[in-house]
Parts: C-alpha cells; sequence; structure tokens
C-alpha cells in the first residue's frame, strides 16, 4: 500500500505538497520520542507522532522513513513543513488519537517490525 | 567514487545550543557517504551515530569537533566536545537515563537512548569523559558490518 492510498482510505491530510506519496509502506511506528524511532523504526516505515517541529524531518531522512502522521489534529510547524519540502519527506495528518489511527493503519495491513 | 587506495577525511564543527541546525551535520555526512557509494545498511549506521553525538553536543555540550575518516571498509567517527563531561559515563550509557530538561523533553528529546544507539550501531565503540574537560567518543563501523539499522 502507498501513502496516497492510506490518505485516500484514512482521510489523511497531505500537508507537504511535493513530497513523494507513490512509494509503498513498509510498516508503521508510533512514537513521540525520537531516540525511540531512531532506535527501533526501520527504512520504510511510517511513523506516526504527535512531535511537529523541524527535527522529525531529520529523523525521517535518516531513517529513510516513508512519511510522518501527525496525531490529534496537530499542526506542523512552518520551519517543518519548508524542511519536509526540502527534504521530500511527506507529511500528513489526521484528527485521530495515536491509538485510534495505529488500529485502523493495522487493519489495512501496516503492522509493526 | 572510493577507490581500494584512497581515504577520505573531514571534519565538521558542532555548536552547542544550536537548535535551529539540529542534525543538519548528520543530514550531511549521510549525503556524503551516499555520494562515495558505500553500502547502504553502513551510511544509515553511520548517519544515526552522527545523529544522535550531534544532538547530545547540542544539547549538553558547547561545542565539538566531528570527524569523519572513510576508507572502503571503515567508517570511522570521532565526536570531541569541549562541554562539562560526564560524571558517571556507565550510568549515561544506561538505556533510559537522562538528564534532559522540562523543554527538551516536551521537543521528544530525553528518551536515554542516544548513547546506547551510538552504541548499538558501531562495530567498535569507546567514549572517554572527564569533568569539566570534554566528552570524546569513538566509532567504528565496518562497511560490510552485520548490525541492521
Ligand atoms: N556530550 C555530552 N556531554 C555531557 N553530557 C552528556 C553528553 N552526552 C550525553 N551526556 C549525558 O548522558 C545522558 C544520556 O545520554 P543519551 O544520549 O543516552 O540520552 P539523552 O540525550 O538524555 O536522551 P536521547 O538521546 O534519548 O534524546 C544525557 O542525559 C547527559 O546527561
Ligand atoms: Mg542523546
Amino acid at each position: 500500500m502507498t501513502l496516497s492510498d492510506l490518505a485516500n482510505r484514512l482521510e489523511l491530510r497531505v500537508h507537504t505538497t511535493g513530497a513523494p506519496l507513490d512509494r509503498p509502506v513498509g510498516g508503521g511506528y508510533a512514537s513521540d520520542l525520537l531516540s525511540d524511532v531512531i532506535g527501533h523504526a526501520r527504512k520504510d516505515e511510517l511513523w506516526v507522532t504527535m512531535q511537529v517541529h523541524p527535527n522529525i524531518v531529520a529523523v525521517a531522512v535518516l531513517k529513510e522513513l516513508a512519511g510522518i502522521v501527525l496525531v490529534g489534529g496537530r499542526l506542523p510547524a512552518e520551519e517543518t513543513l519548508a524542511k519536509a519540502e526540502q527534504e521530500k519527506i511527506p507529511i500528513l495528518g489526521t484528527p485521530l488519537g495515536t491509538f485510534e489511527l495505529a488500529g485502523r493503519l493495522y487493519a489495512l495491513g501496516i503492522k509493526g517490525s | 567514487m572510493a577507490t581500494a587506495e584512497s581515504v577520505y577525511h573531514r571534519e565538521f564543527p558542532v555548536r552547542g545550543g544550536d537548535f535551529a541546525k539540529a542534525g543538519s551535520v548528520a543530514c550531511e555526512i549521510k549525503e556524503l557517504l551516499k555520494d562515495l557509494g558505500l553500502a547502504p545498511a553502513a551510511v544509515r549506521r553511520t548517519a544515526i551515530v552522527a545523529y544522535e553525538a550531534e544532538m547530545n553536543v547540542i544539547m549538553y555540550a558547547r561545542e565539538a569537533k566531528m570527524a569523519l575518516t572513510v576508507s572502503p571498509e571503515v567508517i570511522r567517527l570521532t565526536i570531541d566536545d569541549s562541554g562539562p563531561g560526564i560524571p558517571d559515563v556507565e550510568l549515561a550509557m544506561t538505556e533510559g537515563y537522562s538528564t534532559a530538561t522540562a523543554e527538551m523533553r516536551e521537543l521528544g528529546f530525553g528518551a536515554g537512548m542516544g548513547l546506547p544507539n551510538i552504541k548499538k550501531n558501531a562495530d567498535e565503540f569507546a567514549i572517554d569523559s572527564e569533568v569539566g574537560r570534554g566528552t570524546r567518543l569513538d566509532v567504528v563501523i565496518r562497511t560490510n558490518g552485520h548490525v541492521t539499522p
């Protein structure tokens, strides 16, 4: 399943305009602690988080994640969005909380590793 | 492109407290290693080590010099800072231990996993710290290493 499939199925809002949504999503990881994501997320996974500051983009670049979904209706900070466009990291959003979104992703076959 | 004889060396300054640029040295190193044509897993592991070390300098130390040396078999990163030093290195290496401030934690730092992440991704790891002088990390990553990042 690609990011755009997931965005359609789960009515996710796509905040970035230039970042690729056609990349297959290899799994998911949910955490608000950056070093936890660095330590445990896997390449090509979708990251579910409440963090909105620019450092999330650096983490996604370094781990080669498929994208970031901001939960609870949180919006990316302005610099976060600018950096995400520059680094081509898709940032999406949902009003759902972490637990609910993770459950729906799982039901669509997006699992943890 | 790295050849059998070539050794690449470069030094990067890292400035403490510079949160706006946080992670930029690690991202630059990652691009550089990719361009050198090194194995993707080794590139990712080195980038993770560089990121966690850079973040620790930004959060806890005044400034540092990050040195990158690359040969076809081995990537070496040394990070030498002039920060406050670590009073109990063994404790600092324990997963979950952190002295991060409330503001840092709000931003998602302070899991106490940075140094453990560095060690996990290293084939060789040494840490040397003196209170009042600073901290030095010496990390070796073999380009054919087996650790999955
Ligand atoms: N360069 C350094 N100078 C001084 N103290 C350091 C340095 N690096 C780490 N420390 C100390 O070691 C502790 C553990 O570091 P570690 O990177 O494992 O976790 P953290 O930085 O607290 O949280 P995280 O990396 O998960 O965001 C830090 O909280 C800090 O007290
Ligand atoms: Mg740290």
